[in-house]
């Protein structure tokens, strides 16, 4: 029987998210693990046998990705009684601080990308 | 009838109940989602959210009864955020190619995000433990969970702004870009990813696989610096 690659690619991304948990306990790097995980990660996917399975599992994960987000969603639940005080005032700054992020963004790509002359194609997204 | 509330009781504090309610809800937004072409307030985590949130507290489930199942779920976002090593792999000469204004656009939006929420906070008077959790926003849930509890803020509050900034740029990005006049799907999904993590870049997928590309690849980016940067600045200040 051949091994699963969605299993063996899981693996990888646990062996790689462990190391990362490792080492900001060990050596105090100061990122989460996840994210020293994911560093790791990228140097490995240099060879096949890790970019293979890797690959299987990181599409079939990413594509769920707004699945893995509800459980935390649903928390908002416990936070009513500060949400209820201070609600509307985090929902100002929650929505205008995203459109900023989302204009800034996009307007610092663009421009920088037209000076660099890597304009990509502008093709229409509906 | 007492036999049913003696189901229910030992139904709810099973973890079996909170992850089929979960993928139930999540199946059932998913479609509805689908069926009305994917319109960006129909988004799917946010009507879960709602629908689960509203059904735990009509049957008065406590939420540990319900996470206890969820947790499953939940604790796939470490192992999702590692997997964004794929994305940034594969466009990896993109990234080597268009180094320079990519930095620079994830740099200046995340920056003006992170910084724009504490300062609209700030002026509306918000206290300094909601600032704290509000600084990781444009972040992946895990990870800004992660920042919040070196800034001393709420790790649980700063997951539950994540997922709102994400929704929020989820739902009205399209709006927005259109009214900006932005019509590159790459700098579309660019402008998601960074500004609202993986359920912009989830928006951005489900469009166009350009826009999804591109979105990953700014939510791996946004990910390293806001975690290298916000503590640093943090300390700074």
């Amino acid at each position: 029987m051949r091994t699963s690659p969605l299993l063996t690619g899981l693996a990888w991304l646990l062996l790689c998210q462990s190391m990362g948990e490792a080492l900001t306990r060990l050596a105090h790097v100061g990122l989460p693990g996840p994210v020293i995980g994911m560093l790791i990660l990228v140097c490995l996917l240099r060879w096949k046998f890790v970019r293979e399975p890797v690959g299987a599992v990181a599409d079939a994960l990413l594509a769920h990705l707004s699945l893995l987000f509800v459980p935390v969603g649903v928390g908002v639940m416990t936070h009513m009684a500060l949400l209820s005080q201070y609600g509307l005032r985090l929902l100002v700054a929650l929505v205008l601080s995203t459109w900023i992020g989302l204009i800034v963004t996009a307007l610092v790509l663009r421009a920088t990308l037209r000076r660099t002359g890597a304009s990509p194609n502008a093709e229409v997204l509906q | 009838m007492t036999d049913f509330v003696q189901l229910w009781v030992y139904l709810s504090t099973t973890p079996l109940f909170g992850l089929t309610a979960t993928l139930l809800t999540y199946l059932l937004a998913q479609a509805v989602y689908q069926f009305l072409g994917q319109a960006p307030w129909a988004n799917p985590v946010l009507w879960t959210v709602l629908l689960l949130a509203s059904m735990l507290s009509l049957s008065g489930t406590p939420y540990p009864s319900y996470f206890s199942g969820a947790q499953f779920i939940h604790f796939l976002l470490g192992p999702a955020v590692v997997a964004l090593a794929w994305p940034l792999w594969q466009r990896r000469d993109e990234l080597r190619r268009r180094a320079g204004p990519l930095l620079c656009a994830a740099l200046a939006g995340g920056a003006a995000a992170s910084a724009s929420a504490v300062a609209i906070g700030w002026a509306l008077g918000l206290p300094d433990e909601l600032l704290r959790s509000l600084a990781p926003k444009s972040v992946t849930a895990p990870v800004a969970m992660g920042i919040a509890e070196q800034l001393g803020g709420i790790p649980a509050l700063a997951a539950v702004f994540a997922v709102l900034t994400g929704l929020v740029g989820a739902i009205s990005a399209k709006y927005l870009f259109d009214a900006l006049g932005v019509v590159p799907a790459q700098i579309r999904g660019f402008a998601l990813g960074t500004a609202s993590h993986g359920i912009g870049a989830a928006r951005a997928m489900h469009v166009n696989s350009d826009a999804g590309a591109y979105a990953g690849l700014a939510l791996g980016l946004q990910v390293v610096l806001a975690s290298v940067l916000i503590p640093l600045i943090a300390r700074i200040l």
